[in-house]
């Protein structure tokens, strides 16, 4: 019988792979070792990346934040809309039970910051999720499908590229009128086209991977090709740009409601309130500091994040 | 080369026609018309309105028409600015956008690529750490928290530069809007640049280059910043097409008379023919700034050649 | 003077990473005289690379060195950055083993080359362009006047290889170290790089430190050798001293790492398994919208019989239409002609209609990293056949298949939960022959199976599927572009050459007296030694 541990090879590096010293020498299972469980690419993800410190510290602090926005509100004694009569425009403070003070109109600015957040962060998760879904979907038929069809759907979105994106959400939101829903809709319609060509990139280098046409050379269903070997291998890069897409729906949410076309009171969102404090920031700085600050730490954690998250998963750094 | 660019030219036609076409019948099926505004109007007097505007005209006719004026390179008059053409309009706005856009582009490419391309060479060093950290913060603060500090800061609190306004382009109006306007695009040009040295300086080509015993410099100097150009440059196109032809906020928290807001108010006020010729013109930028990209490309990398 | 031009002397090298140290050089001593060829021997890891790597100061920055490395009594390691870079490309040069990479593209060839003269010698202007095409004409790149204009995407992979060894050239260095220059070539290309090599040696009377993974190819090119393995020197002396009374079993063992035996014909009347004619398979080059679209013909017209039990070599070099024929074979690919496997045209069966065939006709691939799904374990890679031809197994009945495969093909069925990335290149290999295996297939298409691995790994693997042939009664297409794999393993030939057929016929007969000109030229690259 013969193996490959003759007496003449031990640990060997890949053949003809990188030079000693190169990232991660992968380690020789030691046969003797009754050892089954295998260390999966997903689990070595995460170990990279829990070595990462500003993203693992990014990744605790965004969830504080979504916490307090989802909860804060329910333990603050203000209301959304709730008026103090007797703290109009007042700075933060801990004795008038304003922590972070109030806007012109006697609301609680912190009370109002996290419903703020609550609409901004929604409008991230859902706008990004609907650009994922439309993106993959889109990619994955255009690049597995190819041929004529990928070079129509390609046509398509160069197209879109050169759509003036920001008139058209503007169009869309002046068209339909301002609404949640529109805005989750609107941004994640104009979002998924940098997906849609990770996607499709993804699935033409993929297709062309040899484990893929091992899976065709073994007779399974196009379907369970593109689930079982496609969409588990792009699944890396898509993560990856979900997280920077997220900040880039947060920004353009809250830049459509700085220009007044973002969600209506009595609803709010960070960028309400920015374009508020903006008008009153020489009397009144906390009231653009404090909405700022929440965004800008959001997105800062994201991005962070997302640059920690493409390490870990780039299989060029491995 | 000139039948290529003749070539791209003409394959531009179609995708403007799709963004015009698009861009028309949204603006038309939003609910409200040009003349809600103000007072309400007396029927007859809104009915001579509409009639002088071809706006009773069923919508196919009306957008055939609007054709045919552009290609006449008419954009038509404004609904709102009742004295001016939309092609006036633009003229007007356009040569301040570009001003401060272009200054502002200037900015970025002068800062943000050698302070990539320095973070790429000290990678993992605290100048690498410094300048990426900036400039997440760059990415991470929105210009319009940007904007209304630096004017808060510099030209109230401290009062060196004006706050605001035009004042015909003088100097000193225009710093403030243009660092504002260029924070973000060094941000992200630093990025960028020190993402793409990095991979060229772990090619095969640059250990050619020392193994030939260039010093450093000439190594970066002579082999690897052309290269890590290429994706700057594709992503400058689309960018400078965005930059020039305005930022609302930045004319708005500054006052500056360019053509960025006039869409975001032609749409709101339902100024039709203002928010297409905004549009047409924008398109129209964004596939011009797309070819020179491409030209580009083709002067840096001798692989790719048009003819 | 020292008669030692350059002296290794107990130099180790060790790599810092985030898991850890690992030592790549463990105290290597060894040293070049001026004017000779010293070839350093290793399969991967061996730390052939790193040692020579080191002497030009090119390491990465985490890479920690001790010892000494004297050029001509001078110590290297201690050398300043500066006087280091006056020594590189101008006393010592170093060429690379990715010549396709190691060029800057955006550059012409003339100019990169031009650059070496300035830095060292202060050539500039005329002077330095009338040097450059004498290097051009020297290093064999036709109509050098012209071709010094060109970027390096307009040459081949051998051409570029020239330039780089002209770039080398230009300062008339005292020693060469050319890093496996051969090793992405072509066989042809690499017979004609090495006689280059040695004619310029000739000329200009350099040292040359040849670092290779192929023992063979220096035989008659080196005067000594030393072998390395994990780090360490196992053996080094007179080459021929080397071959003839190798002291170590490792070094033996990579003399002999060429594959044995020979594969008898199978007699005439035993039934024909697959049969194709004419087959052709055409690429589009040029994609448009709705026109149709530019062709490339990269099979044109070829005939196959295999009969059971047989196996077909076919051989060619890059480009030749070799691998394209045998995914065509397996309709991996559309083809024109016909194709018929056990008596079914393959040609009218669709997808569905196919895929009970797929059970028996099987493939192994070429890249041990590229063929295995690196989100499966090798358990579900291997049982992934059996979900789709055995619907009616449960878990139980797939495992115990799973397991008797790996068991097949010498793998620890224990091992069967872990990623492909925890196995070596061997071993992944292994896996996806397990892969085939298990569906019990009849005929097997071989796709360069052995040419990622290491020598003494494939002799592993092909003994592993020479048995397995003889267990099982299987047929193989064997596609390689190394013949001394082919002539071992077997008993028919067929010799590719840009899409067409240019030779065939027994196994034994084509290698003892092949007739056409092309087949001479590779039989005479790939066998250095016969030539010599």
């Amino acid at each position: 019988m013969t193996t490959d541990t003759t007496p003449y090879s031990g640990p060997r590096m890949p053949a003809g792979g990188t030079p000693p010293g190169g990232p991660n020498p992968p380690a020789e299972p030691d046969p003797e070792a009754g050892a089954v469980a295998g260390e999966s690419l997903t689990r070595d993800a995460w170990r990279r990346l829990k070595q990462n410190r500003a993203a693992m510290v990014s990744l605790i602090l965004l969830i504080v934040i979504a916490t307090v926005c989802v909860l804060g509100p329910l333990v603050l004694p203000w209301g959304l809309a709730e008026v103090d009569w007797n703290a109009f425009t007042a700075p933060p403070s801990l004795e008038g039970g304003h922590f972070l003070g109030t806007d012109a109109n006697g609301r609680d600015l912190l009370t109002r910051t996290l419903y703020g957040g609550r609409v901004s962060l929604s409008v991230a998760l859902v706008a990004s999720f609907v650009s994922l879904v439309i993106g993959v979907l889109y990619g994955a038929i255009s690049g597995y499908v190819g041929g004529r069809l990928d070079n129509l759907m390609m046509r398509f979105v160069d197209i879109m590229y050169s759509l003036p994106f920001m008139f058209l959400v503007i169009l869309l939101m002046v068209v339909f009128g301002r609404n949640i829903f529109l805005i989750y809709a609107a941004i994640g319609a104009v979002e998924w086209l940098d997906m849609a060509r990770i996607v499709r990139g993804q699935t033409l280098s993929l297709k062309r991977r040899e484990f893929v046409e091992a899976a065709h050379a073994l007779g399974v269903k196009d379907s369970k090709i593109v689930t079982r070997h496609l969409i588990p291998n792009a699944i890396g890069p898509v993560i990856v740009y979900v997280t920077l897409t997220v900040p880039k729906v947060i920004l353009l949410e809250s830049f459509l409601s700085f220009l007044g076309l973002g969600v209506q009171e009595p609803l709010t969102s960070w960028g309400v309130l920015i374009s508020e404090g903006t008008d009153t920031m020489q009397g009144a700085p906390w009231m653009l500091l404090v909405p700022s600050i929440f965004l800008a730490v959001t997105l800062f954690c994201l991005n962070f994040l997302g640059d920690g998250l493409r390490d870990a998963l780039d299989p060029k750094t491995r | 080369m000139l039948s290529y660019t003749l070539k791209r030219l003409l394959q531009a036609i179609p995708t403007l026609l799709i963004v015009i076409t698009i861009s028309f019948f949204l603006m038309r099926i939003a609910p409200g018309g040009p003349f809600d505004g103000e007072r309400q109007l007396p029927p007859e007097i809104e009915a001579n309105l509409e009639a002088a505007y071809h706006l009773d005209e069923p919508l196919p006719m009306q957008y055939l028409r609007y054709m045919g004026n552009l290609l006449q390179g008419d954009f038509g008059p404004s609904f709102k600015y009742k004295d001016f053409s939309v092609s006036e309009l633009i003229l007007q706005g356009f040569p301040v956008s570009l001003e401060i856009g272009g200054l502002a582009i200037l900015l970025a490419l002068l800062l943000g690529l050698p302070l990539g391309v320095i973070a790429a060479i000290r990678r993992n060093s605290a100048i690498d750490y410094a300048v990426m950290g900036t400039a997440l913060a760059g990415i991470a603060i929105p210009n319009f928290v940007i904007a209304p500090i630096l004017a808060l800061v510099f030209g109230v609190l401290l009062a060196w530069l004006p706050a605001g306004g035009w004042n015909g382009g003088a100097w000193p109006n225009l710093v403030l809007p243009v660092i504002a306007l260029s924070i973000q695009q060094i941000a992200y040009i630093a990025r960028m640049m020190r993402a793409s040295m990095i991979e060229v300086l772990g090619s095969h080509y640059i250990r050619t280059a020392r193994a030939k015993g260039l010093s450093e410099s000439q190594v970066i100097l002579r082999h690897a910043i052309r290269p890590a150009l290429l994706p700057v440059t594709s992503y400058l196109g689309p960018a400078i097409a965005g930059i020039i032809t305005g930022s609302v906020v930045i004319e708005q928290i500054f006052g500056i008379p360019g053509i960025g807001r006039y869409f975001v108010q032609g749409a709101l006020n339902r100024d039709y023919t203002l928010v297409m010729g905004t549009v047409v013109f924008y398109g129209a930028l964004i596939v011009l700034m797309n070819l020179l990209v491409d030209l580009a490309y083709s002067a840096l990398d001798p692989q790719i050649r048009y003819d | 003077m020292a008669d030692k031009l350059l002296e290794i002397d107990n130099l180790s090298v060790d790599f810092q990473l985030p898991t850890g140290s690992v030592s790549a050089v463990k105290g290597v001593s060894f040293d070049i005289r001026p004017g000779e060829t010293l070839a350093l021997v290793g399969e991967s890891g061996s730390g052939k690379s790193v040692s020579s790597t080191a002497a030009m100061r090119l390491l990465p920055e985490l890479a920690t060195t001790s010892g000494a490395i004297r050029f001509k009594g001078e110590d290297l390691l201690q050398a300043t950055p500066r006087r280091m870079r006056r020594i590189r490309g101008n006393a010592i040069s170093m060429i690379f083993q990715e010549p396709m990479t190691s060029l800057n593209p955006l550059h012409r060839i003339g100019a990169q080359i031009a650059e070496v003269l300035a830095r060292h010698k202060g050539t500039k202007g005329r002077a330095a362009r009338g040097k450059v095409i004498e290097l051009l004409e020297q290093v064999g790149i036709p109509e050098p006047a012209r071709r010094i204009d060109s970027y390096p995407y307009e040459l081949s992979g051998g051409q570029r290889q020239r330039v780089m060894i002209a770039m080398a050239l230009a300062c008339e260095p005292e020693l060469l170290i050319a890093d496996e220059p051969t090793t992405a070539l072509d066989v042809t290309v690499q017979a004609q790089i090495l006689a280059l090599l040695k004619d310029l040696q000739a000329r200009y009377g350099m040292a040359i430190l040849f670092i290779t993974h192929d023992l063979s190819v220096v035989r008659h090119f080196a005067d000594r050798v030393c072998v390395m393995r994990r780090g360490e020197l196992l053996e080094s002396g007179e080459t021929a001293e080397v071959f003839a009374n190798p002291c170590h079993d490792y070094t033996r063992m990579l003399i002999d790492a060429d594959p044995h035996g020979h594969k008898e014909p199978v007699a005439d009347d035993v039934p024909v398994l697959l049969e194709a004619r004419d087959v052709r398979v055409r690429f589009p080059i040029k994609k448009r919208l709705f026109r149709d679209s530019e062709y490339f013909e990269a099979v044109r017209g070829i005939d196959l019989t295999l009969r059971r039990g047989q196996t077909v070599g076919v051989v060619g070099e890059s480009g030749s239409g070799k691998s394209t024929l045998g995914r065509a074979l397996l309709r991996l690919l559309d083809s024109q002609g016909d194709i018929r496997f056990d008596e079914t045209d393959l040609a009218r069966l669709d997808t569905g209609g196919m895929r009970p065939l797929r059970a028996k006709m099987q493939v192994v691939f070429q890249d041990p990293y590229g063929s295995l799904s690196p989100r499966m374990t090798v358990g579900e890679v291997i049982s992934e056949g059996l979900r789709v031809h055995h619907p009616e197994f449960n878990r139980h009945q797939r495992e115990a298949q799973v397991i008797e495969a790996l068991k097949e093909v010498a793998l620890d069925p224990a091992m069967r939960n872990r990623y492909p990335h925890e196995f070596s290149g061997g071993q992944r290999q292994r896996i996806a022959i397990a892969r085939a295996l298990v569906l019990k297939p009849q005929f097997l298409l071989l796709d360069e199976p052995t040419s990622a691995l290491d020598r003494s790994v494939q002799v592993t693997v092909i003994d592993l599927l020479r048995d397995l042939q003889r267990r099982h009664d299987l047929t193989y297409l064997f596609i390689s572009h190394d013949l001394s794999v082919v002539r071992a393993l077997a008993d028919t030939v067929l010799v590719m050459k840009e899409g067409r057929v240019v030779e065939r016929g027994p196994t034994e007969a084509i290698f003892a007296d092949p007739q056409e000109a092309y087949t001479r030229e590779l039989m005479r690259a790939a066998f250095i030694d016969a030539a010599a």
